[in-house]
């Protein structure tokens, strides 16, 4: 045990500190969740509960446009994550377990430098690229463009994953007959299940959040549910997007309890 | 050159990563039906050796022979031999029962089939009825018994074992020594022993090979290693000795009258390599040796008593010569009665059986 003296909730301000950090963070999530449940046309006046706003999402004026982005969110954040999840679960085999090879530490830094880089700069980059290769902006280049950026962040988990796994067990699966594809499948891939799913998910999140980026590759009329949020807040603030907002942090919060606790379930151990 | 009816036979073999050199040409060749172990300090090359049976090293020059076919440039999954890992390498998504089963059923064995034969290996290992338990929830040995089970299940020709006690506690160890022994005599499969261990390798082995520096020191059982060592670092390695600097003075009739310093003369059998004249190293083994107060027939050393060091079985006695080298003494507790225990500062002379010096190469 750590001596009281040293023990950091002793530290003089920890907890008013603590405290307004959580308040920061938290408090306007909890203002949009309580205003969501409001039952006025106004944001700022509280006039009781009701569901009134949730069955407008869904019912209202706006809802055939939303109904469409948050299809177009959906399909998009999960074809994107799959395919970035395999990239990077590729990319990670090649570069944990492909030996030292030349401009191994290039590749790694390749792979997670999109993550330092400002979102506008790649943005204002890919819609350059699309444009000089006269793609048609659309559905299309959101896909693509989603797929792109996922991969580092599906790649952080995978890799970290797979640097926990000795590679004795491989071995010692082709030491048992298995041939290199048996030893991957049966036994790298299964072991490396719980690092796949949290990149599945991490990129998920990220491609359903993105706007910026979105904003500049989608074409005219197709809208995902951050830029038809943003372009429904430019006209006013409506309790609706209090509501769609609830919802999109309820998928989110999902998302991480289930990412949490994938991670938990340690089958190395 | 490679012999059908021996299980490996390794030629010249040469392993380099880049400019290190971690095995120079080793040529050895191990026996069907044998324990054997390579024997050596970390570093010496002996799991590289052992990795490049499995093929999981490449072998830089030289040929590798199983039952006199060569197999050096065969995939690891392609060689009819098996691997106990160090650290066991459990598949740790398996059942006990699937990570024994793995290898048969990767040689196309059916599921039930694989699952019987897994079943019968766990009885062999005494662990039936943790079959469907997780590798985690098994303790040290337990684990290490079904890493046995999981290599031996598949009948390799012959069986590799990386330093598999070395992450158990002493008792532990000690035990599973003699059911390893017990296993190879059972099965009738070669087994290959790597260990660090002199103690483990002299208890278990048929023959052991004492490797250093990426050479092969020494081959033979584990009585001829220990009694007739051939260099210092095999003196030295295994067991305890007293290495004493010599000048051979002469050799008559296949003796070697040799100079300790301090006028102390020691008569032993001549040794091909050491001629007239060489300064080497002679080894004695301290139990060997014995004390009196007056010379014996025997080889007999004047010296005064410094200090006497019990450590249980034996008590160590260190004795200065008279103008020469320290030798130790192991008197075992059972001879207190027959030998005197000489107190410190006491005179006493230093004796030994015939035959107990060596005289070492280099």
């Amino acid at each position: 045990m750590a001596s009281r003296k040293y023990d950091i909730k002793s530290f003089p301000g920890f907890l008013p500190i603590t405290a307004l950090c959580l308040v920061i963070l938290y408090a306007p999530l909890l203002v949009v969740t309580v205003y969501s449940l409001n039952d006025s046309n106004s944001i700022t006046n509280w006039e009781g509960v009701s569901f009134r706003w949730y069955v407008d999402v869904f019912t209202g004026p706006e809802s055939d446009k939303f109904k469409i982005a948050a299809w177009n969110s959906f399909t998009i954040a999960i074809v994107a994550a799959t395919v970035s999840t395999t990239i990077a679960t590729l990319a990670a085999t090649a570069m944990i377990r492909g030996g030292r090879f030349r401009l191994r530490t290039v590749s790694f830094g390749l792979i997670s430098l999109p993550l330092m880089v400002p979102e506008i700069v790649t943005a204002v980059a890919t819609l350059i690229f699309f444009n000089s290769i006269g793609f048609t902006r659309g559905y299309l280049t959101i896909l693509v463009a989603h797929i792109a950026f996922c991969i580092p962040f599906a790649y952080m988990p995978i890799s970290a994953r797979m640097q926990g796994i000795e590679d004795s067990y491989e071995q010692a699966a082709m030491d048992l007959y298995a041939s290199k594809r048996q030893a991957f499948t049966k036994i790298l891939l299964p072991l490396m299940l719980p690092g796949i799913i949290s990149g599945f998910i991490l990129a998920f999140i990220i491609s359903l959040d993105d706007f910026i980026i979105t904003n500049f590759v989608k074409g005219a009329g197709v809208e995902t549910l951050p830029t038809a949020i943003f372009g429904s807040v430019k006209q006013g603030i409506k309790p609706n997007i209090m509501a769609i907002s609830t919802m999109l942090l309820a998928v989110s919060i999902v998302m991480v309890t289930i990412s949490y606790f994938v991670s938990k379930s340690d089958n190395t151990k | 050159m490679p012999e059908k009816s021996n299980a490996i036979d390794v030629v010249d073999a040469v392993k380099r990563y880049g400019d290190f050199t971690a095995l120079q040409q080793i040529s050895l060749s191990i026996f069907d039906n044998e324990f054997f172990t390579l024997l050596g300090p970390s570093g010496c090359g002996k799991t590289t050796l052992l990795r490049m049976i499995a093929g999981f090293e490449d072998v830089t020059e030289g040929a590798i022979f199983l039952f006199g076919e060569e197999i050096e440039n065969l995939p690891p999954n392609k060689r009819p031999v098996n691997t106990v890992f160090q650290n066991y390498a459990l598949f740790p998504h398996m059942t006990i029962t699937e990570n024994v089963a793995f290898g048969l059923e990767m040689r196309g064995k059916s599921k039930s089939e694989a699952r019987t034969r897994a079943g019968e290996m766990l009885e062999l290992v005494q662990l039936s009825q943790f079959a469907a338990r997780k590798p985690s929830q098994l303790s040290g040995g337990q684990q290490q018994r079904v890493a046995l089970a999981r290599a031996l299940a598949p009948q390799p020709k012959v069986l590799l074992l990386d330093e598999p006690l070395s992450a158990l506690d002493l008792k532990l160890r000690q035990a599973m020594r003699f059911e390893l022994k017990e296993l190879q005599r059972e099965t009738g499969i070669t087994f290959i022993f790597v260990t660090h261990d002199q103690e483990e390798a002299l208890t278990m082995s048929d023959r052991i090979a004492v490797m250093s520096a990426g050479e092969m020191q020494q081959l033979g059982e584990a009585k001829e290693i220990y009694e007739r060592p051939h260099n210092m670092f095999v003196a030295d390695f295994i067991g305890e000795t007293n290495l004493l600097e010599v000048s051979v003075d002469q050799i008559t009739n296949g003796r070697a009258v040799c100079h300790l310093g301090g006028g102390h003369e020691l008569t032993c059998n001549e040794v091909q390599g050491v001629g007239v004249g060489s300064k080497v190293h002679m080894s004695v083994r301290p139990e060997r040796l014995f004390l009196s107060d007056e010379p014996t027939e025997t080889e007999s050393l004047k010296g005064t008593v410094r200090d006497n060091i019990f450590v249980g079985t034996d008590i160590q006695t260190i004795v200065d010569l008279s103008d020469g080298p320290q030798m130790i003494v192991r008197t075992s507790n059972s001879d207190r009665g027959n030998k005197r225990i000489f107190d410190p500062g006491a005179q006493a002379y230093v004796n030994m059986e015939s035959e107990a010096a060596r005289l070492l190469v280099d």
